[in-house]
């Protein structure tokens, strides 16, 4: 196959970006998208000009390293396929492809198609975990979880951290991926002790990094990669609601005031 | 050098206790002031990291990754063990230390063994708190599954992603020691050096990815827990970004390199297709549970895989292995692969597969009960190949995966270096020639959560480090060291891309050290490899400049060291002259062509010492006694 | 008021503002056509209610005055709402081909803004009759049904409201299910019912909306 890329380069966070044409020959259609992208940077290499810089890791479609828009769409036009598993088969020979990467505030490009989601982690960290140590553990079988429970929160946990839904939403709102984790926490029986201040800080740091706001278009459970529900988004906004009834927001907010003081 | 195990006396069953009740604590007031580097946040980083920080001690953690999120253990699929004996077969702490030694074929510390089986428990309890939403049965226990040639059900999953949502646990208690402000993050951050000062390990190089700042950091001790070095093979399952750096520089500060040979080959990865491919899928090996594997009876066969009639049809491990069959451990199952596609009865378009076929299970089970079991995987092949699974049968073929080598530790996972911990992978303790399934993320948990956090405060305590500062000459030496480095790859200014030397070093190192040695092809590859790097040296080329984002660079400095690392491999697997595990001598097989161990010669671990890149390495050994297991030939027939 | 101010400050403390001051128009609105459609039982019917409610200055001028509070939190939530969403990315995409996602959902701020614009319109032009100053003695004499005949018999003025109606269906449509979505009460056994229901509740009051202007127009009422 012969393509033509419209590809974004941007030499660092501060300079200016444009897209760039390159044309790649001879390309395999068994080969993935990122394959593609190898073949083009060797040939830059090999011409002694700055290959195109993207993150990549496991190419398998689970380290959610990957933060490519193809043609408008995160990880490109197949549903349920990060773009390291979208395989040249499902292109045209002679297609023109934009290539982008995710854009929101949040997420400032690095360099071409790297993007910094730090924010991301942030979020997990004012919140996304089980507060409970090494060796601060029950029996495993101590506590059973109905069947439908675990697998529901399984579906939560399958998120990969990757941002399309960020990428993909008009808004560059990131309630899935939060909602994702919330509600992987707050729905086993582990995770209910902290259910409300979980919700409450998370949403407060996600509101801080700068994401935007929900506006129930669902967007993003259609680009993600691993077809996370917009059910969980609900979920969220009804523990965020019971963690307000609770006063949580409050004492949370008032928390974080004597923090900053 | 000399290798000390350190192993606790007293039986077996006990020694880990016994090793808990006498080791020597920290006090709190002492660990505020005590800094652990973890190098990697891969199970075994991030657990250890996170461990050790609520343990009070002053942590810092790097991963080269964006986030910690997604380090390599991610893609594990299948499971993880652990003695817990739900299923009420009969398994036992005492069983799943013998399987693994066994699986091992005897070329693993006994005590290291045991200790780990005696931890599996607690990883589930562990993970369980977390939070890790394992796969249950309908009255909300865990469930269970058979995996890996394992004749009990002691393996753990969360749908085809245990690696997934194992990581994503230790990473959510990572990421809670981060906002406590005890364990201080450092993304995109990759280590090139080790500094050694006074015998001792006092801290590392690193490398800002983005800035490509070089500043250096010291602790009290250092833990290395950067993965294997499987992408040695360039086609590996590994991911991308996985390298050997950091363990192949501390083996240059003399850490000593241990079974460097011991690499495994996956039985179940997608076949490769063509040269423009960058890596290997693999297949969960839960798959064997109900395909069936088979070839051809006739060479070159070319007809559809549907249109073979039943007879003309060889199950080649049934045949050859009837109480195992399709689930014959990895070894043995790899190396058939290959011999029937050597003898020319390899399918798909490079004759380098085997049919996985499942015809079977879906008219015994229905199509329904297969892709309820299966369905995830199915896809995943489907987007791969363009294949649908569910009516022609898979090919798969083998691919490196698991490096069982790796730097030496002894019983406290402490190099010969003090100071310097090597945990998961990176160390080669457990899984003697050959890992079991679902061993690997037990091992890595094991390691992170509950045995360095109580091993090194042991070593703390003891030892009671002298701090040495960032500002010590030494650190600026290795600095300066590691710039010039950088720039001499960057002026080499010749025509290729460190991939293709990757790549053509890959696929050397496979052909002449892969699933099959011999005496001939390491000579070979030892004398071909040093003339790829002087290749290397003189025609790279690498664009952009040291102060930037540079993923170019960032290749070339991890290919690099592969050179002398395959170096070491061959080595090692020549001096090696038996077949073990997944080490298999062409010379040492058994009238029916398996694998032919020599217990006499070769009961030991070899660990190797750097000498200088003029010096051929000097070789160790580490002698195993077994107390408790008899060796044994295995048989899986 | 801290929690007000602390719901204000939280993007999702926001949407339940939205969702809450949308779900008191709505019924707002449901109460406004059960009156309109009074004029089907005739002017009689129709004016008695329109004199009952001017006789009531106070309940009709609190309405008014909750109302506008409700309409203005509303839109002025939303508007906050939206600007942080344009912060969110300040570079677009070259090429953006979103993938299916509902056109009542992506245009509920289109639909929202020419929804306010026609109040200011339908107040002027029936309230305070400033469009149409020979109303004046109409509305003097509580024939509010020989307003909405007369008001209604210009086909521009008809069209406009029905095009209208089509943006505030448009804007239930997504509004409805959003309540429901914001405040939690979704999931997947829900979903298709709630969406249906939403469909069903907007067509309702579409339906009741533009009969009247139509039945005006084909002549039904005179």
């Amino acid at each position: 196959m012969n393509l033509t890329l419209k590809i974004w380069r941007q030499q660092n966070s501060k300079a200016q970006g444009e897209f760039v044409e390159y044309k790649v020959t001879d390309v395999s259609e068994d080969i993935s998208f990122l394959e593609m992208l190898d073949v083009l940077n060797e040939d830059l290499i090999e011409r002694g000009e700055d290959p195109v810089a993207f993150d990549s890791d496991c190419r398998e479609g689970i380290c959610g390293a990957c933060s490519i828009v193809v043609n408008g769409i995160p990880h490109g036009h197949q549903s349920g396929t990060t773009v390291c598993q979208l395989h040249m088969r499902h292109f045209d020979d002679s297609q023109k492809i934009v290539v982008e990467p995710f854009r929101a505030k949040p997420f400032p490009i690095i360099k071409d198609l790297v993007i910094d989601r730090s924010a991301m982690d942030r979020v997990i960290q004012a919140g996304g975990f089980i507060s409970v140590g090494t060796n601060q553990f029950a029996e495993a079988n101590a506590i059973p979880v109905p069947k439908d429970v675990a697998e529901s929160a399984m579906d939560a946990a399958s998120c990969i951290g990757c941002g399309a839904c960020v990428a993909v939403c008009k808004n560059a709102s990131a309630m899935l991926f939060v909602a994702a984790k919330v509600s992987h926490l707050n729905l086993l029986p582990q995770g209910k002790p902290e259910k409300d201040r979980r919700v409450t800080n998370m949403i407060r740091t996600m509101d801080a990094e700068g994401f935007g706001n929900c506006t129930n278009i669902g967007a993003c459970e259609t680009a993600c990669p691993k077809g996370v529900s917009l059910d969980f988004i609900a979920q969220m906004n009804r523990d965020y609601a019971k963690a307000i009834i609770k006063g949580q927001l409050l004492n949370a907010s008032q928390t974080a005031a004597q923090e900053t003081k | 050098m000399k290798l000390d195990a350190k192993t606790p006396s007293g039986p077996l069953d006990q020694k880990w206790s016994r090793f808990l009740l006498e080791m020597k604590l920290v006090s709190p007031a002492n660990k505020r002031k005590l800094d652990v580097i973890v190098v990697g946040a891969g199970l075994a980083g991030a657990s250890a990291s996170a461990s050790l920080g609520e343990l009070g001690y002053n942590v810092k953690c790097f991963c080269f990754h964006d986030s910690p999120r997604r380090a390599h253990s991610i893609s594990a699929q299948g499971g993880i063990n652990a003695a817990k004996n739900y299923a009420n077969d009969g398994d036992s702490v005492y069983r799943l230390f013998y399987d693994t030694i066994k699986g091992g074929d005897f070329r693993s510390r006994e005590a290291n063994v045991y200790r780990l089986a005696e931890v599996s428990s607690n990883i589930i309890d562990q993970c369980v708190a977390q939070g890790v939403p394992f796969a249950r049965e309908y009255g909300g226990l865990l469930a269970n599954r058979s995996f890996g040639g394992a004749q009990v059900s002691r393996t753990f999953y969360a749908r085809g992603q245990t690696g997934q949502q194992l990581l994503i646990g230790a990473y959510q208690a990572l990421a809670r020691q981060i906002d406590q402000g005890t364990v201080e993050m450092h993304p995109r951050t990759e280590m090139l050096d080790l500094v050694v000062i006074d015998g001792r390990a006092a801290g590392i190089v690193v490398r800002n990815l983005v800035t490509g700042e070089i500043t250096s950091h010291s602790a009290d001790a250092v833990v290395l827990a950067t993965g294997g070095y499987g992408n040695v093979f360039y086609l590996s399952t590994n991911a991308r970004g996985c390298n050997a750096t950091a363990i192949f520089r501390a083996y240059k500060k003399g850490a000593a390199f241990a079974n460097p040979c011991f690499t495994q080959i996956h039985p179940t990865c997608i076949p490769v297709s063509g040269d423009q491919q960058s890596k290997l899928t693999l297949m969960s090996e839960s798959l064997r549970n109900d395909g069936r594997i088979w070839v051809p009876r006739k060479k070159g066969d070319s007809r559809a895989a549907t249109d073979i009639p039943e007879d003309e049809r060889d199950y080649y491990l049934e045949r050859k292995y009837p109480s195992f069959g399709n689930l014959a451990p990895r070894d043995i199952s790899s190396r058939a692969a290959k011999e029937v596609c050597d003898e020319g009865r390899g399918v798909g378009p490079t004759g380098k597969g085997v049919y996985l076929d499942f015809a079977d299970s879906i008219n015994r089970l229905g199509a329904d009960v297969v892709k309820e079991r299966y369905g995830n995987l199915f896809e995943m092949y489907e987007r791969i190949t363009g294949e649908d699974a569910y009516k022609t049968p898979m090919r798969i073929y083998p691919a490196s995966h698991y490096t069982m080598g790796g730097l030496w530790v002894d019983y406290l996972l402490m190099s010969n270096v003090p100071g310097l911990f090597v945990i998961g992978e990176a160390n080669y303790s457990d899984h003697g020639a050959n890992r079991l399934g679902a061993s690997a993320l037990m091992q890595g948990l094991a390691d992170g959560y509950f045995v360095l956090p109580n091993t090194i405060g042991h070593y703390l305590a003891e030892t009671k480090p002298q701090k040495i500062q960032s500002s010590h000459p030494e650190f600026k030496n290795a600095e300066d060291a590691t710039a010039s480095r950088i720039h001499g790859i960057l002026q080499t200014n010749g025509t290729r891309s460190p991939y293709s030397f990757h790549r053509q070093l890959g696929k050397l190192v496979w052909e002449k050290c892969g699933m099959a040695r011999s005496e001939s092809t390491l000579k070979e590859a030892l004398e071909l490899i040093p003339k790829l790097r002087a290749e290397f040296d003189r025609d790279l080329r690498v664009p952009g400049t040291a102060s930037e984002f540079n993923q170019t660079l960032e290749h070339a400095l991890r290919v690099e060291e592969y050179f002398e690392l395959a170096e070491l491999m061959c080595r090692d697997a020549l001096m090696r002259a038996e077949s073990c595990g997944a080490h298999f001598r062409e010379e040492f097989q058994t009238p029916d062509g398996e694998a032919f161990r020599d217990d006499e010669n070769f009961s030991y671990v070899a660990a190797w010492e750097y000498q200088g890149r003029s010096k051929p390495p000097a070789l160790h050994k580490e002698q195993l006694e077994y107390e408790e297991v008899e060796m044994t030939q295995r048989s899986y027939k | 008021m801290n929690i007000l101010f602390a719901l204000y400050k939280s993007s999702v403390g926001k949407k339940y503002i939205v969702a809450a001051t949308g779900f008191l128009l709505f019924i707002f609105l449901i109460g406004h056509l059960l009156g309109n459609l009074q004029i089907y039982m005739g002017a009689e019917k129709l004016n008695a209610y329109a004199h009952f409610l001017q006789t009531k200055p106070l309940l009709i001028w609190a309405s008014r005055a909750g109302l506008l509070l409700i309409a203005l939190v509303h839109v002025t939530t939303t508007i906050k709402l939206a600007l942080e969403n344009k912060a969110a990315r300040p570079v677009g995409y070259e090429v953006s081909k979103a993938p299916y996602a509902p056109l009542t959902a992506r245009s509920i701020l289109v639909s929202g803004i020419i929804i306010g614009l026609f109040v200011v319109y339908h107040i002027l032009h029936f309230t305070s009759v400033t469009f149409n100053p020979e109303f004046s003695d109409l509305r003097a004499a509580h024939n509010v049904y020989g307003m909405v005949v007369a008001g209604f018999s210009n086909t521009y003025v008809s069209a406009f409201y029905i095009i209208s109606m089509v943006l505030l269906f448009m804007h239930l449509r997504h509004g409805i299910s959003s309540f429901f979505q914001t405040f939690g009460m979704n999931n997947k056994t829900y979903r298709t019912t709630i969406e249906r229901l939403a469909v069903v509740a907007a067509g309702l009051v579409f339906l009741g909306n533009i009969s009247i202007p139509l039945v005006v127009l084909l002549g039904f009422i005179k």
